[in-house]
Parts: C-alpha cells; structure tokens; sequence
C-alpha cells in the first residue's frame, strides 16, 4: 500500500485493510447476556409506558425488556417482530435518541434511557441465530398482492400479507433486496452482511418472490400491475437527489458505493473532502470518509446548529471522529481544488450571507442536500414531492397503496417505513377479505 | 469517637462484628485473616466428636438467588460441620487465641444428643483458652437427619437438658444457636434460658430449595442427578432473623436473655437494626462468603458514623432501643390517618404506581392531571396503604403526610379522632366496652 491519508488527490487504500475493517466495525457492539440483563433490570415497566408511543412501530417495549430480564430473549424477539418484522434492522439504525430513548423516564430523570435499541437488537439477534422463522403463514386465500420496492416499506408489507396468506411478489429495480438498509444505511451500523441475511430471514416466511432488475416504467406498469394482481403497493422510496449546481459527487451514491465494496481497499476519498448538507446522511458521509482515511474532513451547514437535522448523537459522533463541523456556511463555488462559502446567519427567521467568505482546500465535495421522489407512476397523485395518501396508506388510485419514503407522512425513517408498510398490508388485507 | 467496644456474656471484643460459625472460620488460616482485617471475634467452625471427621460432598454446596447484576441476594448451602480432625482444630484455636488475646473465640460445637460426648468435649475445648462455646441446635441438613443440629433445636426439652449438661461440665460462657425452622422462636429460647444459656445466637440457617433445574427437573444445587434441601442465609432471611430476635426480647420470660443477632448482616446498618432489637452483638457469614473479610471495615466505620451522628456512646447504649415501639396489631391506632402525597418536581411518571393502585388497590391515583400524563393521589379513595411508595423507583417520590387530628378525612368524611385501637373498636365482636 502506497496511499496514505495526506497522499493528494482522490485515491484509494489510504489506509491499510485491517485498519478498514476496524473503523467501519459495529458502531454498538451487541451486548453480552450480563450486559442485557444489567440493561434490562433498569426497565420500570412502566404504565402506559411513553417509549412505546414514541416507537413508530408501537413495539411493547417495557413488555420485551421484562422478558429478556427473565431469560426469554426470543420471546422477547417475537414481542418485537409481531409489530415490527424489521426489528432486527431498526435496533441498529434507530435514531432511538430522538425516538424511545429520548422520552424513556430514566431518560427525562437522569439522562440515561435504558438502552432500548441495544436490548432490541440483544433479543432479535438472538431469534434470528436460533434459525427457523417465528411466524407461520395463515390459509393461502388465493390473493396476490404486487409490492413495488423492497426496501423496508416494502418488505414489512410483504411480510404481513404473506402472514394473512397473500401471495406477493415484490419488484425492485436494483440488483438487491433491501432498499436503503442495503445501500444507504451508514456500514458501520449494519455490519457483516446483516441486511441480505435479514431480507432472507424474512422471507423464510414463503409466499413471497422478489424479482429484483425490475423497475416500474421500465418493462412494469401501474395498469399491469393492476390488471395482474388484487391490489399493489408503491414502496419505491426516494430515488433521485436535488440536482448540483456545482461540481463533486452525490453523498447517496458514494455511499451506496462504499455498501457494495468488499473490504473498502478499492473506494478512492479524497484527501480533503467537504460534505455539503446537515442531515444523516450528511453526517454518515463524512464520517465515513474519515473512515476510510481522509486527511480533513468537514461538513458545511448552511444554518446554524439548533437547524440541523441529523440529532446531537449523530453530530457528535462525527465530531469524535474527526470531523469538522462548520455551521453557517453555504457553497458559492467549487474550484481547482478549493470549495469557497459564504458565512449566513439567520435574522427575522431569514437566513442572509453576511459578506464573509471562508475557502477549503477541497479534492473531492460530496452534496448531501436531500433525495426526491423519482418515477411514481402516472396518475397516481403527488403532493409537496410525496405520494398522496390516506387512512392506511390509500393512494388516489383504487387498489393502489403507498408507504414509506415515497409516501406522505412520518419522518424519512426506517422504522416509519415498517410501520407504513405494516399498516398498509392490514389495509390491504381488510380490503380484499 | 464513638466506643464500638463490646462486651457479650462477659467475652470481650474490640467491636461487635463477630464472624459465624461457618467456612469463614473453618481453620486457622483463615481466622487470622479474619482478624487482621479487623473482626471482632469468631464462633469457630463447629467441632464434632474425636475419631474420623464428617464427609462433605464433592459436588457444589452451594446454590444462590442473585439480582440482575449478580447481586447474591440468597445463598443455600448443604455443607456439613467441619470435615477436618478433632485435634487439628483444637490446636488452631489455641494457636489463634494466643496470638489474638482481644479477640472473642468462641466455639461451636454438635455432638450427639447424649451426655457422655458433651462431657467429653468440653474440657477439651476449655484447655484451648477459648472464649465461650456456641453450642450448634440449628444445622438444618445433613446433621439433622443424624439427630442432631436442628433434630436438637427444634425439640425444647433437648435443648433445655444439653445445655444444663454443658453448663454443669464447663465453667465456660454457654450460647445456644437457634434454629427457625420451628414456629414459635419464644419456646426454644426459654428452653435454653432454663437449661441455664448465658445467651442464644440466632438464626441459624432456613430449610430451602435454592431453584429447580428445569432441564432435568431436579432441585439445585445438584449432586448427581438429585439435590437435597438445604438451608438459606444472606441477604433475603434478615427480615425472619429481626422479627425472631424481637420476639425473643418481647417476651417478658426472655427479654433479659442476651442475644447474639445472625442472619443476613451485609452492611452496618444490618447490624444496627439488629443490635436496635436487643442483640448484644451480631454474627456475620454470607456477607464474608460473598466479599471477603474486609467488608468488616466498612461495618466498623458506618456503625461509627451513626453512633457518631446520634450522639450513641456505646454500643451498649444502643441495645434493644426500638423493643419499645415493637408491638402487637392490636395496640396500632386506628384513628391514625395518613394520605400518599406525590411531589410533582421529583416524579419521572413512569405510572408504576398508578398501575398498581389502579389495579391491586384502591384506585386512589388519578393518571391525568389536567388531562395530560401525571399522577396525583386521590385522597377521598386513599386508605394509605403505602404501596405505591414501595415500587415507586423514585426514593421519596412518594411519601405518608398525616392528617391533623380534627381535620376531616375525605375517604370516610369523618374527622380525625384520638387514639383508639382494635381492642376497644365497635367492630370487634369481643371489644372491651368503656365504662359508661
Ligand atoms: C444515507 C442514508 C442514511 C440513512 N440512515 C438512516 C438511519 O441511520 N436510520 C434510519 O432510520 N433511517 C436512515 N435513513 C432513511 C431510511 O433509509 C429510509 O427512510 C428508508 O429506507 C425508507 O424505506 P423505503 O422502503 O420507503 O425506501 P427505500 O429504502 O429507499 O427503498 C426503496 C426501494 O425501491 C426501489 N425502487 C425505487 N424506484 C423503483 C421503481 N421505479 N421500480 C422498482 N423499484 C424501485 C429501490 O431500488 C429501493 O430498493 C437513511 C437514508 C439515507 C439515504
Ligand atoms: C456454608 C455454610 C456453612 C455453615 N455452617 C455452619 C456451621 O457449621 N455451624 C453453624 O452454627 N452455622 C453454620 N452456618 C450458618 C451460619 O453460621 C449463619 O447462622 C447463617 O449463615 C446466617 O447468617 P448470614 O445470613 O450472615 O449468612 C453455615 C452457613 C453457611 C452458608
Ligand atoms: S420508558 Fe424507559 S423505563 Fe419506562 S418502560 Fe420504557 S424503557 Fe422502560
Ligand atoms: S397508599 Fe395505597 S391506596 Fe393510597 S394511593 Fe398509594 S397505593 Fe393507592
Ligand atoms: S411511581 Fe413514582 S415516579 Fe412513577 S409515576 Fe408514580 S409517583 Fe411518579
């Protein structure tokens, strides 16, 4: 290996390959069997408990937590699973710190939630290692339902109609099941293949066929889908990103590309690297361009730190790992290696420039300025970029549902896009009885 | 400084942490670190008979209850008296107690329930210089199923005969060790009172199955394939051990009988509330099994701290000082009124007591308050039972206030009277009625 963090330019194999595979290790090592019981004993099982309202999949949080406190993780698991089939998946890629943790009373006490996520993940793991699948399907009512994406929307959906006894076919246009949690989510929370093995998990169920290299408007229509199948499901989530006014690379598709590599030897970074934007996925690229062995990394936010929308936990992790964080700073030009910004502030609500610029040496800018809904199909309706939906996810079209990302309501989440994809399977399933 | 000096039956040590008789003190080696470290005294290992020792099984003796950090809150153990020879123990304890003249060492003893052992015995323990002998009435397995220990404990007449044997061949201080597995602490106690004991010691260990292994559907700890009961110490039996050394200091026929406090002393405060109750010292065993023996330090200087804090010169001036307020149900007052009150600041509405008033009790908390989520006691349904106070994970969350004399209680609408209790109440059928 030649290349090393200050080498110039873009390269690959900054860093040697045990190096790589220590940095992008589990995030959250799993919690040992003492760890979970030390973890789960600090549960209160609370009445009417604020953590299960704040789950968006409604998990019986201090019911799993009780059952892994008196040695029954896989019961636990299948307290888990029965509302949030990816469960598994969402203990590890959960903002859990601005969803149950954050309203956990041990939290509003003393600043220290149970560790929800941690024992989640204790308990579907465990389920999971035991092999087999803990639901059965019900009688087969010679239904079929067409799901479009197989991304966690889509999966969860699957999953519950195949459990009323539907059959499903699932397409996607990638050459993987998985959506996002197999090209998005960041490596480090979802290590060692866990998003194939889970989709595989998942579909030990039966009554599911993927068929993945299949897109809807290309080859697949809605008016196919329809005439085909009782009833379909748009889970196609958000495939495009706002177009670059400037030059560098889509934080989405760097990362999509770092999810594919092997061992990460062959994904050139540059040595300066500047990320635009200041959500999660904002943070995931820079983190994980450090990572990977940039020199100086550094995420620029064009509104101040309270605006952000990646969560203080995430902030603060790319700043443990070395990434600058520069607020108030938005792009004016990317240049023979420099990238200039102008200083902002916010004044009456308005964010104005104050004149003053900074210039960052720059090899490789990655924009992570947020991604867009891409190819829903005619005459389904659209709103503020979403699809419309209603009660149990009713697109405008009849027979068509929506759910996830694509859809309107919830936050852009994994775990929102399970409960979207839940939801609709039991409205779908009400509908075809 | 307050004076942890004690002196029990006329046996003096510097403090009054004794350890009990159990492997804590099973040899020499490991009294002398007991002592080092700064224990008051010892109850040796009990001594059986001359001629070939007891066997110990070779499999686990000891099976425990633990919380979820591996707290061990019970401990159950099978393990007989002491496996090594007569003399060997013998000569330790001369040993030791040459070395150690401010100690307390005292020993314990079983042989069977026939005269002619106890008279051989003693005169041999007497020629070591030790203290006082402890005589062992309450090993609850093993030695029991051979007639002695708790076989002994349990029947008074027993207890009553050996102990005049021994204080009629022994010039040495005599304490009884009491087993609980019987249901009246009060017989045992006069019994041993009448046979002449300078004191009793209590409790020993109670009859117990620690778990079930439910693989192999045999108790635990197994030998083998199977498991015998055993008996249960620690933590979890302090309660039982207060309330059988409150009883024994209620009783008018005992109550001047000195105790030596034994079962489940973790921390000082343990031997506080013990020595509150009567005991003139107390006996420490699971707690040195599970830390070591230096947890004795921390003993010695908590019981300093809160003798200290209360202005308690003495240990002996402390002894038996809540016997007073121990009484019967019959003479609590029932015109005593207190209501729950939550302090809204200290709260984290984790609703556990709402769940358990709503659904156990009396439906006295309200889990809205001003319709959003909060808790608040209802005082017109609160009868005070104090439940939500016990599981409420906030200490202090919850407290008792007392409703004033005259001041109306809104669950009965009638207004606080004076003290009154269930001898005189109307209710009861066999009331004694005031004079008119
Ligand atoms: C970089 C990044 C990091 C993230 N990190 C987190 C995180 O840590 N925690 C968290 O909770 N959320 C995170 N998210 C958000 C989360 O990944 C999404 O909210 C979630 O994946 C949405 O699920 P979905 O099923 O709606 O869509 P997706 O996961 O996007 O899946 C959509 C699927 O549809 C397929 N598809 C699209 N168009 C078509 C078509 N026309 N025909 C056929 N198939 C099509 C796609 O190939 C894809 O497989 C992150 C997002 C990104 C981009
Ligand atoms: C392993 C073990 C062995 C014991 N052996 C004896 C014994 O030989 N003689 C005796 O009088 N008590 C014996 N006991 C009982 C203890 O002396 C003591 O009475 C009991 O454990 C309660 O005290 P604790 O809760 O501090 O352990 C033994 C206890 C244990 C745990
Ligand atoms: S809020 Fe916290 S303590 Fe209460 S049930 Fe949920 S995890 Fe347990
Ligand atoms: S003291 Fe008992 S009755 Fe009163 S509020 Fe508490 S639990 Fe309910
Ligand atoms: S149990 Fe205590 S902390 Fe929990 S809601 Fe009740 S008063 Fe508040």
């Amino acid at each position: 290996m030649l290349n090393t963090p200050t080498t110039p330019g873009i390269v690959a194999g900054r860093l040697p390959a045990n190096i790589l595979a220590e940095n992008f290790s589990d995030l959250h090592p799993p919690l040992t069997a003492h760890e979970a019981l030390v973890a789960a004993d600090r549960c209160y099982f609370c009445y009417g408990a604020p953590c299960m309202e704040a789950c968006p999949t409604t998990i019986d949080i201090p019911l799993f937590i009780r059952q892994i406190a008196t040695g029954t993780p896989e019961a636990a698991a299948r307290t888990i699973f029965s509302q949030n089939i990816l469960g598994g998946m969402c203990a590890r890629v959960c903002p859990t710190e601005t969803l149950c943790e954050e309203v956990c009373v041990r939290e509003v006490a003393e600043g220290k939630p149970v560790l929800i996520g941690q024992l989640q993940r204790y308990a579907t793991d465990r389920l999971m290692a035991a092999g087999g699948h803990p639901f059965a399907r019900a009688t087969e009512t010679g239904k079929s339902v067409a799901v479009v994406g197989a991304g966690p929307a889509g999966l969860s959906c699957a999953h519950r109609l195949a459990m009323k006894g539907h059959n499903v076919t699932i397409y996607d246009g990638r050459a993987k099941a998985g959506g996002l949690n197999e090209y998005g989510i960041a490596a480090y929370k979802s290590v060692d293949g866990f998003a194939q093995s889970e989709v595989e998990w998942l579909l030990s169920i039966g009554g599911i066929t993927v068929e993945t290299g299949k897109r809807l408007g290309d080859g697949l229509s809605l008016s196919g889908l329809k005439s085909g199948f009782d009833a379909a499901f748009l889970a196609i989530g958000l495939g495009g990103v706002n177009a670059l006014s400037m030059d560098g690379v889509n934080a989405v598709d760097m990362i999509a590309d770092l999810r594919q590599s092997a061992d990460r030897t062959d994904l050139a970074v540059g040595r300066n690297v500047v990320v635009i934007g200041g959500g999660m996925t904002a943070v995931d690229a820079a983190v994980q361009s450090k990572l990977l062995g940039a020199d100086n990394v550094t995420m620029a936010y064009r509104r101040d730190k309270a605006a952000m929308a990646a969560s203080e936990f995430e902030q603060d992790l790319a700043t443990s790992r070395g990434v600058r964080i520069l607020y108030n700073a938005a792009p004016k030009l990317v240049d023979d290696g420099a990238i200039t910004l102008a200083r902002t502030e916010t004044r009456d609500g308005k964010l104005l420039e104050t004149g003053e610029v900074v210039e960052l040496p720059a090899d490789q800018v990655l924009w992570a300025i947020g991604q867009t809904l891409e190819g829903a199909p005619d005459g389904v309706a659209v709103e503020g970029g979403k699809i419309v939906v209603g009660d149990g996810g009713r697109t405008s079209v009849d027979g068509v549902w929506a759910g996830g990302d694509c859809a309107q309501g919830g936050d852009d989440l994994t775990v929102t896009a399970v409960a979207e994809g839940r939801d609709a399977a039991e409205d779908i399933h009400a509908k075809l009885a | 400084m307050a004076d942890l000096t004690s002196n029990f039956i006329g046996i003096k040590s510097p403090n009054p942490f004794w350890l009990a008789s159990a492997p804590p003190t099973d040899k020499e080696y490991n009294v002398r670190r007991a002592f080092e470290a700064g224990w008051g005294g010892v109850v040796w290992k009990t001594l059986g008979e001359a001629g070939p020792p007891v066997v110990n099984v070779n499999g686990p003796r000891y099976g425990a209850i633990h919380g979820a950090d591996r707290r061990l809150l019970g401990l159950n153990n099978i393990e007989l008296i002491t496996d090594r020879p007569l003399e060997v123990n013998l000569r330790e304890i001369k040993s030791v107690k040459r070395d150690y003249p401010d100690r307390a060492v005292v020993v314990s003893l079983m042989v069977p329930c026939e005269e002619d052992p106890w008279k051989k015995i003693l005169p041999l323990v007497e020629e070591t210089g030790a203290d006082g002998v402890e005589l062992n009435f309450g090993c609850p397995h093993g030695m029991a199923e051979r007639g002695m220990g708790s076989a002994v404990g349990q029947v008074p007449e027993y207890i009553e005969m050996v102990t005049r044997w021994c204080k009629q061949f022994s010039r040495m201080p005599v304490i009884v060790k009491l087993t609980p597995n019987i249901t009246d602490i009060r017989l045992p106690a006069e019994a041993a009172m009448r046979g002449g004991a300078d004191a009793v010691s209590l409790i020993n260990t109670i009859n117990s199955i620690t778990s079930v292994n439910l693989d192999l559907f045999a108790p635990e700890p197994m030998i083998d394939g199977v498991g015998a009961h055993g008996g249960y110490c620690g933590p979890a039996v302090k309660p039982i051990a207060l309330n059988m050394v409150a009883e024994i200091k209620r009783n008018a026929a005992t109550a001047d009988l000195p105790v030596s406090g034994i079962g489940g002393v973790t921390t000082w405060r343990d031997a506080a509330e013990f020595i509150a109750l009567g005991a003139g010292n107390v006996q420490v065993c699971t707690a040195a099994m599970t830390y070591g023996f230096d947890v004795v330090k921390e003993m010695i200087s908590g019981l300093s701290q809160w003798m200290d804090e209360g202005g308690h010169e003495s240990v002996a001036s402390v002894v038996g000082r809540a016997i007073p307020n121990c009484r019967d149900w019959q003479d609590l007052n029932l015109n005593y009124v207190t209501k729950a009150l939550i302090d809204q600041e200290a709260c984290i509405k984790c609703g556990r007591c709402y769940a358990v008033c709503e659904d156990t009790s009396h439906q006295a908390i309200f889990n809205r308050i001003d319709g959003v989520r909060g808790f608040e006691v209802n005082d017109a349904e609160c009868v005070a039972c104090n439940l939500c106070v016990n599981v409420c994970p906030v200490e202090e969350c919850i407290t008792m206030v007392e409703t004033p004399l005259g001041e109306v209680d809104p669950r009965t609408g009638e207004k606080v009277r004076e003290y009154a209790n269930w001898q005189t109440h109307p209710n009861n059928p066999g009331a004694v009625k005031a004079a008119e």
